[in-house]
């Protein structure tokens, strides 16, 4: 195919739109992409861009940057290594490893246990082992479910359906309903 | 507690006790956690992992659970007490390499397990007898909060607990049994049964774990996700899935007893007098004939062994243990003698 542009070179990128039922296309070649950055980006909107051209140069210079402020770990030495460097990469490489989870684990959001959430009593002071389980254990019923229904706003925006769903019903359950 | 007292006792988990304990012969639960603040062991200067390896130890000593505990750093003990912790299942292969400011604390009866400083900051282990998943995610609950009360975990509230491997993050909990399938093996439907279990979103491997083959008919089954699901779902379900496993296994051995019972005896007792008339054997062989002789033990056809006898040699079989039993290096040759010595000294009557 050749490029809707140049009609010279072979169309490497292709970019689909649909507003109102209406499909758009276009296919242009790599050279032609660059030089009509700028345009597409007014024409397609900046969110088209992302989803649709995952090859774009623009974003696989941006890619090879990916750098963790925290330990320095690059995308390239995690791509490398199969291993994260810290706690922070999650956020560094979130949009590269958001899909690469839900690959791996069908999901991107943790449902299990979480820490807990200790109350300072100061410095070198922590309460008796057994008298804090109890205080963690009595968590409302309906602090329960304001969480749950966080954890469930972020899925929705996530567009995770299958997570939502999950989470739904462990709401409903919760609320006997 | 001393390393080499483990040498005379066996581990809690080989007591071939539990339920199920004809076919299961292990259930292990583990979590892995990395202390906020720090890199991940593998991006990480020596200062750090020491750092570490410190703050760790002095939290983990302090544990009520841990109190009578046995702590060896890896990098002080020979390669032969390394294997030796390799083979009774208390470190991972992981461990053995790169040994600088890698640790271990084991429980006196070998139940717990934690590891500092392997892929991730630790790992803690819960190992029990027969299947018991439900028994060792308790115990390694309570660890994993007393732990928490001390150590701050580095957490993320959308991915939950964060690793240094991907494949773990979440609950960072992997929960695996070890599985005695000859039944199934000998009826040539254990292919069927590892494709299905894949299916599920478990892993099968072999008696080590982590890229190992199946041997003696040993096989290990455990959960790949880790994150959606919560603890308790992952358990449940490898739970589910085992029981049904079970079931297979047991079927296969009901056929074989009933349609194949002379050719079923046969390999049985003829496996049982090269066992106990051998004067060389390989470890491959060894773990071979012991399998097929565990399965004359559950099957009845013989009768006069002590389970957990045959459980223990299973471990002390192997070349660490043969060579600190006779408290020095033995070449391969060397081994292989001390092995039969060994078994016929255990199936004697």
């Amino acid at each position: 195919m050749l490029c809707d542009i140049c009609h010279k070179r072979e169309a490497a990128i292709h970019i689909t739109e649909i507003i109102n039922d209406e499909v758009k296309e276009l296919h242009v070649c790599q050279k032609c992409a660059e030089a009509e950055n700028i345009k597409m980006q007014q024409a397609f909107g900046m969110a088209d861009l992302l989803s649709g051209l995952v090859e774009f140069p623009s974003l696989i210079e941006e890619k090879k940057e990916l750098k963790c402020p925290a330990c320095g770990m690059t995308y390239s030495d995690f791509r490398r290594l199969g291993k994260l460097g810290c706690g922070d990469c999650y956020k560094a490489f979130r949009n590269v490893l958001l899909p690469l989870l839900k690959n791996i684990h069908g999901s991107t959001h943790h449902m299990g246990k979480e820490p807990e959430r200790i109350i300072a009593t100061g410095k070198g002071t922590v309460p008796p082992a057994g008298r804090q389980v109890k205080k963690v254990k009595a968590a409302t019923k309906e602090d329960r479910i304001a969480e749950l229904k966080e954890k469930l706003k972020k899925a929705i925006q996530a567009e995770e359906y299958e997570q939502a769903a999950v989470l739904r019903d462990r709401i409903r359950a919760l609320e006997g309903k | 507690m001393r390393l080499d007292d483990l040498l005379n006792q066996t581990g809690e988990w080989l007591k071939g006790t539990g339920p199920d304990s004809d076919i299961v012969i292990s259930s292990r639960v583990r979590l892995a956690r990395n202390i906020k603040g720090f890199h991940f062991f593998d991006w990480s200067n020596n200062a750090t992992r020491q750092k570490v390896k410190d703050l760790c130890k002095r939290e983990i000593a302090s544990s009520n659970l841990m109190k009578n505990a046995l702590y060896v750093e890896m990098d002080k003990i020979n390669p032969i007490d390394r294997q030796f912790l390799f083979e009774r299942h208390l470190v991972s292969r992981e461990h053995l390499r790169n040994t600088d400011q890698k640790a271990v604390f084991i429980s006196d009866k070998e139940i717990i397990n934690i590891m500092i400083n392997e892929e991730d900051h630790l790992r803690i282990q819960v190992l029990q007898s027969g299947l018991n998943l439900t028994g060792a995610w308790d115990i390694l609950e309570t660890l994993g909060k007393g732990l928490e009360r001390t150590l701050s975990f580095t957490y993320s509230e959308q991915l939950g607990y964060l690793t240094a491997c991907p494949t773990n993050v979440g609950t960072g909990m992997r929960a695996s049994v070890m599985l005695h399938f000859p039944g199934l093996v000998m009826a040539r439907k254990i292919k069927e049964i590892v494709e299905a279990v894949s299916k599920l979103g478990l892993t099968v491997r072999g008696l080590f774990g982590e890229g190992t083959q199946a041997s003696g008919n040993f096989f290990q089954v455990s959960n790949q996700v880790t994150l959606g699901p919560r603890e308790e779902d992952i358990i449940n379900s490898l739970q589910r899935v085992v029981k049904q496993l079970i079931s297979h296994e047991q079927n296969s051995r009901k056929f074989l007893m009933s349609r194949k019972k002379e050719i079923l005896a046969d390999k049985i007792s003829r496996g049982y007098a090269t066992l106990k008339g051998a004067h060389v054997i390989t470890s491959q062989e060894a773990l071979e004939l012991l399998s097929v002789v565990r399965l004359g033990v559950e099957t009845d056809i013989i009768k006069d062994i002590d389970k957990s006898a045959l459980n223990e040699l299973f471990i002390t079989i192997q070349p660490a243990h043969l060579q600190k039993m006779k408290g020095k290096q033995l070449s391969a040759s060397e081994r292989d003698i001390e092995r039969a010595k060994l078994i016929r000294e255990k199936l004697k009557r």
